[in-house]
């Protein structure tokens, strides 16, 4: 695979691990922070870790809302990965309400602080959880998607307190259960794909979630 | 659903990963590379790892040593050792580490905690402690290898913690560290019970039950262990399916799911 992967650097956290998750797959990665290169990338991964709104800051100081918002409205492939991910909605409510990209409708929201049935239980949500199509939708949904050929119940590893809350169903990819609380671990719009997760260390099965991507017409 | 994560742990000085007991009298175990790899390939949940003599001498080598790993690890890892600011702990996330492990800067200065939850969000920001029994049946928080009195109590140092910001505890008893006696479960009980955030239980695993023990009436929420399997006294494989047996959640590795 001779495809380049640009890779967003906006100075928020680990972009080595995605970078030598895409060199595993065979594909170029490259990290760039600058607008040019975003807008004319071929397959984009918007990686992340920490708070929304020093991300959102990070897009801002480089000029690269608007590139990114265009870029995701191109058709061509993009992989939103945590913050990433929750920075494609409308909004947060960390630290105060900040806005976000606002290419897929919907809020992210703070984990309960409890389980469905009241009892405390701890945030972040550190760990691994086992992906499930969502409940509103047939199975099988996942051939076609960065999940084909991934068995329901597969494990991924997450590392948050907030969750995207889509609103419109059909953006929902993957579900995961932190006691009896519905995570979105998994969203998707046309090409735009958004991992609450981390393919990038989630093990085997990340891989192979990274190599679908990669391979996505 | 929660489940107990296993996590190796590597303890690194200089180029070489160690192992004593009571985090002292230091052993030479081989390439921490190789190590790593193995136990991703055997299915850790994640990676500790501790430059132990950093804070000794005010500065980190552990950079590289992530930096190689990265390439073929691809579950987390935690980094810890010498870290004393926000710019140490970017430098170590840029390096492939996913959360960093602080214990004697945040005793220093515990705004650190705060400021570094604050940049890098407080998943990333894992509060660690080395605890010791006192005679009234308490414990002191420790720095540099057990050897400094912080006259820290370790609960009340956790419940602060995690109100500044820090999002996880590596909990490691001095006094059961390496001796391959069992966790001191009832320190591990204090402090899960004490915050709202995962607790690592670490020092002492000498068995699959006192696993079980301290994830049951301790209520860690990870393990970490080293010598059991550094020592191949016992494979990942094992712990992971001894586990489960126990009737304990764990991920469940599928060896073809790639």
């Amino acid at each position: 695979m001779n495809k380049t992967v640009t890779i967003v650097d906006y100075g928020m956290g680990n972009l080595l691990s995605v970078t030598r998750a895409v060199a595993h797959c065979g594909a170029r990665p490259r990290i760039s922070e600058s607008a040019d290169e975003i807008a004319k990338a071929e397959c984009l991964i918007l990686p992340g870790v920490g708070a929304f709104a020093d991300g959102m800051a990070g897009l801002r100081q480089r000029g690269l809302v608007e590139t990114l918002i265009d870029y995701a409205s191109s058709g061509r492939p993009l992989l939103a990965i945590c913050l990433g991910m929750q920075m494609l909605l409308d909004e947060s409510a960390e630290f105060g309400l900040c806005n976000g990209l606002g290419v897929v409708p919907g809020r992210v929201e703070a984990i309960p602080a409890t389980s469905s049935d009241g009892a405390p239980h701890k945030v972040p949500h550190i760990g691994w959880a086992d992906l499930r199509p969502p409940s509103e939708t047939a199975n099988g949904r996942w051939s076609g998607t960065v999940l084909a050929g991934l068995e329901s119940g597969v494990s991924a590893y997450f590392v948050h307190s907030f969750t995207a809350m889509p609103d419109d169903p059909r953006h929902r990819l993957a579900d995961a259960d932190y006691n009896g609380r519905r995570i979105t671990a998994a969203i998707r719009r046309g090409n735009v794909y958004g991992t609450q997760f981390h393919p990038e260390k989630s093990g085997p099965a990340g891989l192979r979630i990274m190599d679908n991507f990669l391979n996505l017409e | 659903m929660s489940r107990v994560r296993l996590m190796p742990r590597l303890d690194i000085k200089g180029p070489n990963l160690i192992k004593g007991i009571h985090l002292e009298g230091l052993r030479v175990i081989g390439d921490p590379n190789t190590y790593a790899r193995k136990y991703y390939e055997a299915g850790a949940d994640e990676l500790i790892y501790m430059d132990i003599v950093a804070s000794l001498y005010g500065r980190n080598n552990l950079t590289e040593i992530v930096e190689r790993a990265a390439r073929d690890v691809f579950v987390p890892m935690t980094v810890g050792g010498g870290i004393r600011s926000v710019a140490d702990a970017r430098t170590i996330l840029r390096a492939g580490a996913d959360k960093v492990a602080v214990n004697t800067a945040a005793v220093a200065q515990p705004e650190l905690i705060t400021e570094i939850a604050r940049v890098f969000g407080s998943q990333c920001m894992v509060l660690s402690i080395e605890a010791k029994r006192t005679r009234d049946g308490a414990w002191e928080a420790f720095t540099d290898n057990g050897r400094e009195h912080t006259g820290l109590d370790v609960v009340t140092w956790v419940r602060q913690g995690v109100e500044m910001g820090a999002g996880e505890i590596l909990l490691t008893s001095v006094d059961r560290e390496g001796t391959r006696r069992g966790f001191d479960i009832e320190l591990v009980n204090a402090v899960a019970t004490a915050v709202p955030v995962p607790v690592i239980a670490s020092g002492g695993m000498g068995s699959v039950d006192d696993l079980v023990t301290v994830v049951g009436s301790g209520r860690a929420d990870a393990v970490a262990m080293a010598d059991i399997l550094h020592y191949d006294r016992l494979s990942l494989a094992e712990v992971r399916d001894g586990v489960l047996a126990a009737g304990i959640e764990a991920r469940r590795v599928f060896s073809d799911a790639a």
